[in-house]
């Protein structure tokens, strides 16, 4: 049996994003009960930065050949050989889109169950219990994982932002060696956007099939949502229209999302929409019809047409921050 | 070559879930089951291959008991040329680990070259199966891929990497590829498809078929444990905005945002 928590903490250039601090904060207060101590892992960095000022005790890294930029395969041998070496009773990590590519091939390389995506976590009867949302968020299952380490991936925005409680990490490399990749990337397709992607986006402003066409959608929700630094969404109906694409589209069949603010724009609140979104935390409607099922999960309601309603939302935004 | 798709039935998008009275399963009786919509992009694909002569034959495999059967019908009328029920009392109660030891085993004995799946199924979410076959095969894979090329042994496909981003790659076969939304649109069953689905056989493979041994799946071998299944809390009833004209309740919305909500 291993002991502690090891967080795998995803960066970019070296700079560790946000869930990191979130997990290591988490993890913190797990380890309160659990035991053990909480360490970090790198792959592809040596830059343990902050990591142990928010509460890392060690920081694992693998650097080298074949883990300068990630690959399924080479991710997968290098976690594996940390696990080897750290010995780790549970491993979190965000369930970020190249977690969800890897983390379930090093679960059936090391024979460890996994809990995918959960939003919360806490100590029961001395193990780990996960919730994890299923059918889109229409109910929850309680998880608990039966193998060293147990293995979660956890959706942004979960828990709160990482909180700093000093220290620092002892920084130890990890020799793996990556073996042959068989994938190849040969190009990485930018959007013209520097959004932030919408399950890990703290505001987003999503629009429906009401906004009639993708050029509505360009230039009614796309500034509303950059007055707040959102990210823009759409509901299925409005993708299956072509008013939006499909990485736009919030609920099943779409991008589940767990924002602090979501904002619903002539979205009617079908069945599905709302399992993608109803973990957020405040949700604003707005919709002509008083009779729209959107609104009977939204935090605030305004029956206006949207077309009035967000030019006047975006001045209001820009005049007041 | 011989494409393999794996196919799950799932609750329709639309269902309303209820929960057993002892929490550790939905209520089934009143389900609208359907392909899963995933899997619909992994089925088309697979069939728009072979139709452009990259493959010779589209085979369905189907972790399930009987009641599956008409969703594999549905993938046959719509072009697969055979369909595998894999079923077995010691798969009950299998993790996804478990189901895919059972799907590897299948492509094994099926001697298919490449795995098209959709990149979660729509009732657990976990999106864990895909990868979990191409470790167990020590196949390569790609999982959550809008688009697809394959040139002889050379599979090229787009792989969502966030904000809309796309990485590009390319990897020989085998591959295990698991599909997103946006891979292609799926076609209906045609009416002559549907008769042709009565001929087609649906063969059944179970542990001992597959040489699984039925003590590494099913519940007694699941790493993950399931201890209870609730509906999300209720969310409070919200706050309608009224009185004044749009700019008076934009303004108020904004006070509300900022200082009871406190999210701005």
């Amino acid at each position: 049996m291993g002991s502690g928590i090891l967080v795998f903490i995803e960066h970019e250039g070296g700079q560790p994003k946000k869930t990191a601090y979130e997990l290591l904060t988490k993890a913190n207060g797990l380890v309160g009960e659990l035991g053990g101590a909480v360490s970090a892992v790198l792959v592809g960095s040596d830059q343990a930065a902050d990591l142990g000022d928010y509460g890392a005790s060690t920081v694992y890294t693998v650097t080298g050949s074949g883990f300068e930029a990630y690959t399924t395969e080479a991710w997968t041998t290098a976690l594996a050989a940390v696990i080897d070496q750290a010995d780790p009773a549970v491993v979190l990590a965000p369930a970020s889109s190249s977690c969800k590519d890897f983390f379930p091939r090093l679960a059936a390389r090391k024979n460890l169950g996994m809990a995918s995506e959960v939003t919360d976590l806490s100590v029961q009867g001395g193990a780990l219990v996960g919730a994890r949302p299923v059918y889109a968020g229409k109910a929850i299952a309680h998880v608990a994982v039966n193998s060293s380490p147990a293995l979660f991936t956890v959706r942004p925005n979960s828990f709160g932002a990482g909180t700093a409680v000093g220290g620092s990490a002892n920084v130890v490399a990890v020799a793996a060696d990556s073996g042959t990749v068989r994938t190849c990337v040969v190009e990485e397709i930018q959007t013209a956007s520097d959004v932030v992607d919408l399950t890990e986006a703290e505001r987003i402003v999503s629009g429906g099939r009401s906004l009639k066409s993708e050029e509505n959608f360009q230039s009614v929700i796309v500034p509303l949502a950059a007055s707040i630094g959102a990210t823009p969404g759409a509901s299925r109906a409005a993708v299956d229209a072509g008013y939006a694409p499909h990485s736009w589209q919030v609920g099943q069949t779409g991008k589940v999302v767990n924002p602090s603010l979501y904002i619903a724009c002539g979205i009617s609140g079908a069945i599905q929409h709302l399992a993608g979104m109803r973990t957020s935390k405040v949700i604003v409607a707005v919709n002509k019809d008083a009779e729209a099922p959107i609104f009977q999960h939204a935090t605030y309601g305004i029956v206006e047409d949207l077309f009035d309603v967000c030019p006047a939302l975006q001045k209001a935004f820009q005049d007041s921050l | 070559m011989k494409i393999g798709v794996c196919l799950k039935q799932v609750p329709a998008t639309d269902t309303r879930i209820k929960i057993n009275t002892d929490n550790t399963n939905i209520v089934t009786d009143e389900v609208k089951w359907e392909v899963n919509p995933y899997d619909e992009f992994a089925l088309e694909a697979a069939l728009q291959l072979k139709e452009a002569g990259k493959a010779s034959e589209v085979v369905i495999f189907t972790v399930g008991s009987a009641d599956s059967e008409q969703r594999i019908k549905d993938g046959l009328a719509r072009g697969a040329d055979s369909a595998v029920r894999l079923d077995d009392a010691s798969f009950a109660g299998s993790d996804a680990l478990g189901i895919a030891k059972v799907l590897a085993a299948a492509a094994k004995k099926a001697e298919v070259g490449l795995l098209l799946c959709g990149k979660q199924a729509i009732d657990g979410d976990s999106s864990q199966v895909p990868a979990m076959l191409a470790e167990l095969l020590d196949w390569a894979q790609v999982t959550d891929i809008s688009n697809l090329e394959l040139e002889g042994d050379n599979v090229t496909a787009h792989r969502a990497s966030g904000a809309g981003n796309k990485t590009v790659i390319q990897v020989k076969l085998p591959v295990v590829l698991s599909c997103d939304k946006g891979l292609n649109t799926p076609r209906f069953a045609s009416l002559r498809g549907i008769m042709m689905a009565k001929r087609k056989k649906i063969d059944v493979w179970g542990a001992e078929d597959l040489g699984v041994d039925g003590s590494t799946v099913g519940a007694g071998a699941a790493l993950l444990v399931e201890k209870s299944l609730n509906l999300p809390p209720e969310r409070p009833a919200g706050r309608m905005i009224e009185g004044g004209d749009v700019n008076a309740k934009v303004n108020e919305l904004v006070r509300l945002l900022r200082e009871e909500a406190k999210v701005l």
